[in-house]
């Protein structure tokens, strides 16, 4: 009989823990639900490239380089003239309204100064409160604008409509050319609600024994902190794998997700990150002395690593402190991992810092655990 | 060697001390009652002894084992029944019962969890959640489950809290069945006639433990006297008894009045009045084991505020 640690000792704690995750009904289809739901409402939902914004134009003459103009901007999706102002007055009003996002503004000597060749102008006001709205729109912009204007002054002669066929724009974006936002959210989605079930549910894994009192028998029987915790973590891995196989099989067929890498390494990574979140829902659990602390510590957590990964908001558009704050969420490192894997089809070297990060959260979360571990109820 | 062997453990609570200096010991084959009121440090000092609080001063010995540095080789050989349900309310009879099994390592698993389910009388309920069972099942279940791995000392706490009379003569008959094959038993209750079923008693209070020995030992050390009175209008007597020199206790009991003081003369000079009375009599009576404690209770100062 080994007195530190038993495998038989660990399979009845493994045993009990299925039982009562198999009981619980409501946590149990939450656990599964829950991932699919989140993925199909947020992959969906979620759009940091936004199209169709609504624009409006200040236009005073009518001429072929303002007609040009505008339906080249148009062309790009970007805009969508809703309104044509009269006045610049009127323009700015609707933009404080937050009717528009972007207001164009072509002056009256615009086709005097083209065919002047007195480098003409052309205004665009975007309302930049949402910053990351307006960039895609922005960026493309000078290269649209510059366009239409060589092509209408170069076929002066020829019909307007095949000047608005042959406009082209060509934005280069590596990864993902379409700059279709789901390829970057639906890979983030897997790491965000892994994190969210696997966190949640592990912090509450004593807690709820000791606020249903199972906690003092379970101390006064022999089984080592080790086996607990193990008991605890090991069923939500089992759990894990089902949300991430849910994630990974709805990514392909709902959202259609190029998957370039290897699956067997992406699971692999998977398989350490989610270790590493039990073991911190489990950290948190020995602290939390209610279920309710459990949670608000959970959440505490949650909010900045959901900020500061890189999920929400770019990474680098992050300054440098906050940055080196990001590196201690392992969803950080997850993501940097599943983007790497699913589409651009990195091997193992290339995400090896990242793998090492995570197994270095997995072992620093398992000791302060067992550190923090209360063999009595003092 | 004794099962339980301990020296003037105490326990601190922030400022509150909850145990002040025990010593205690218990035979081995020995059932030993653990009385004392509410919050007087019962639980906490069963607790220690378990290995689930460190004590803040003391030593002793549990089974052999140092209770401070081998709390894992007593957790093994104890059994040690909480004062509420702790079993897993979402498990079956059996899946608890197989959970204990396995953590003992009991093998093979099947056979301990059949015999222990056809003991209780549970083998058809063996699918029944264990959340669902009656307050008296429960507790037979949570005995049942503390005593499958024979354990050498049984610990319980107060572990016939709201349990029917018979239920209750049941639980006790298995106790002492259960020390005729050589378990040693301390269990904590606030029933008398529960500490009557006990070879010894040891009383405790805010900490302190103020008598040990059998019950007709801890009654004799008292030294209290007691009187009878019976007669009509006996809530005028308890009224006018009330406060008397050498009264300390006046209590009525059906158609009596018992009249307790720890100093006989004084009690005997206030009571001549009312053996005066033509129609009220006064006899000496026996002291009861409740007295005792009614006196121990009033005597000592509450700590817990």
């Amino acid at each position: 009989m080994n007195a530190v640690f038993s495998f038989a000792r660990l399979g009845a704690l493994l045993m009990k823990e299925f039982i009562q995750m198999r009981r619980d009904r409501i946590t149990f289809a939450m656990m599964l639900g829950v991932p699919l739901m989140q993925l199909v409402l947020f992959g969906f939902a979620i759009n940091s490239d936004p199209k169709s914004l609504p624009a409006a134009l200040v236009a005073t003459s009518n001429d072929q380089y303002t007609r040009a103009m505008v339906s080249a901007l148009q062309m790009t999706d970007y805009y969508r003239f809703d309104y044509v102002a009269q006045s610049a007055e009127e323009a700015e009003e609707l933009m404080a309204k937050g009717a528009v996002s972007f207001v164009v503004t072509i002056p009256s000597d615009f086709a005097r100064r083209v065919e002047r060749r007195d480098s003409p102008q052309i205004l665009i006001e975007a309302d930049a409160t949402d910053p990351s709205a307006a960039s895609g729109a922005v960026s493309t912009l000078s290269t649209v604008a510059s366009q239409a204007l060589l092509r209408e002054q170069g076929m002066q002669a020829e019909a307007a409509e095949t000047a608005k066929t042959q406009l082209q724009v060509v934005v280069h974006k590596r990864y993902n050319p379409e700059g279709i936002s789901q390829y970057n959210i639906v890979p983030g989605l897997l790491g965000v609600i892994l994190q969210m079930t696997m966190v949640m549910m592990t912090s509450m894994a004593l807690t709820r024994e000791t606020e249903r009192g199972t906690m003092e028998n379970l101390l006064a029987m022999p089984a080592s902190p080790a086996e607990i915790m193990l008991g605890k973590v090991l069923p939500f891995l089992v759990v894990g794998a089902v949300q991430v196989a849910v994630v990974l099989v709805a990514a392909k067929l709902l959202f259609a997700i190029p998957f370039i890498g290897s699956l067997s390494l992406l699971l692999s990574a998977v398989l350490v990150f989610v270790l590493s979140l039990v073991l911190l829902g489990y950290t948190i659990s020995t602290m939390a002395r209610t279920q309710m602390q459990a949670m608000q510590l959970t959440f505490f957590f949650f909010l900045p690593s959901l900020l500061l990964s890189g999920f929400m908001f770019p990474y680098r558009g992050m300054p440098d402190w906050a940055q080196v704050l990001g590196e201690i969420f392992p969803l950080t490192h997850f993501l940097r991992i599943v983007r790497a894997v699913m589409l651009k089809g990195a091997d193992f070297q290339a995400i090896a810092g990242e793998v090492s990060a995570l197994v270095l959260f997995v072992f620093l979360f398992a000791g302060l655990a067992l550190f923090r571990f209360r063999r009595t109820l003092d | 060697m004794n099962a339980i062997e301990v020296h003037n453990l105490v326990k601190r609570f922030g400022t509150k001390t909850v145990v002040d200096h025990v010593t205690m010991s218990v035979a081995e084959g020995e059932i030993v009652g653990f009385l004392g009121p509410n919050g007087s440090g019962k639980t906490t000092t069963i607790r220690i002894m378990c290995g689930l609080l460190t004590p803040d001063e003391g030593d002793g010995q549990v089974l052999g084992y140092d209770l401070l540095t081998d709390s894992l080789k007593i957790k093994r050989e104890v059994g040690y029944m909480t004062q509420k349900f702790s079993f897993y309310e979402d498990l079956t009879i059996g899946e608890n019962l197989e959970f204990v099994a396995r953590l003992y390592q009991l093998q093979p698993v099947e056979e301990h969890v059949a015999r222990t389910l056809e003991e209780l009388g549970l083998t058809t309920r063996r699918d029944q959640l264990a959340g669902t069972l009656s307050g008296g099942w429960k507790q037979r279940l949570a005995l049942a489950a503390c005593i499958m791995h024979k354990p050498k000392l049984l610990l319980l706490d107060e572990p016939t809290a709201g349990v029917d009379p018979k239920a209750r003569r049941e639980f006790w008959d298995e106790i002492h069945r259960l020390a005729r094959d050589g378990l040693t038993v301390l269990v904590s209750t606030h029933y008398m006639d529960e500490a009557e079923r006990c070879h010894r008693i040891s009383y405790i209070s805010y900490g302190k433990l103020l008598a040990t020995g059998t019950v007709d030992e801890v009654i004799a050390n008292a030294g209290l006297s007691t009187f009878v009175v019976s007669g009509p209008r006996l809530n005028e007597v308890a009224a006018a008894l009330e406060g008397k020199p050498g009264v300390e206790q006046v209590a009525p009991f059906g158609t009596t009045l018992h009249v307790v003081g720890s100093d006989r003369k004084l009690l005997e000079a206030s009571l001549k009045e009312i053996k005066a009375r033509k129609d009220t009599k006064v006899e000496p009576g026996e002291t009861s084991l409740e007295d005792v404690f009614i006196q121990f209770m009033a005597g000592s100062k509450d700590n817990m505020a």
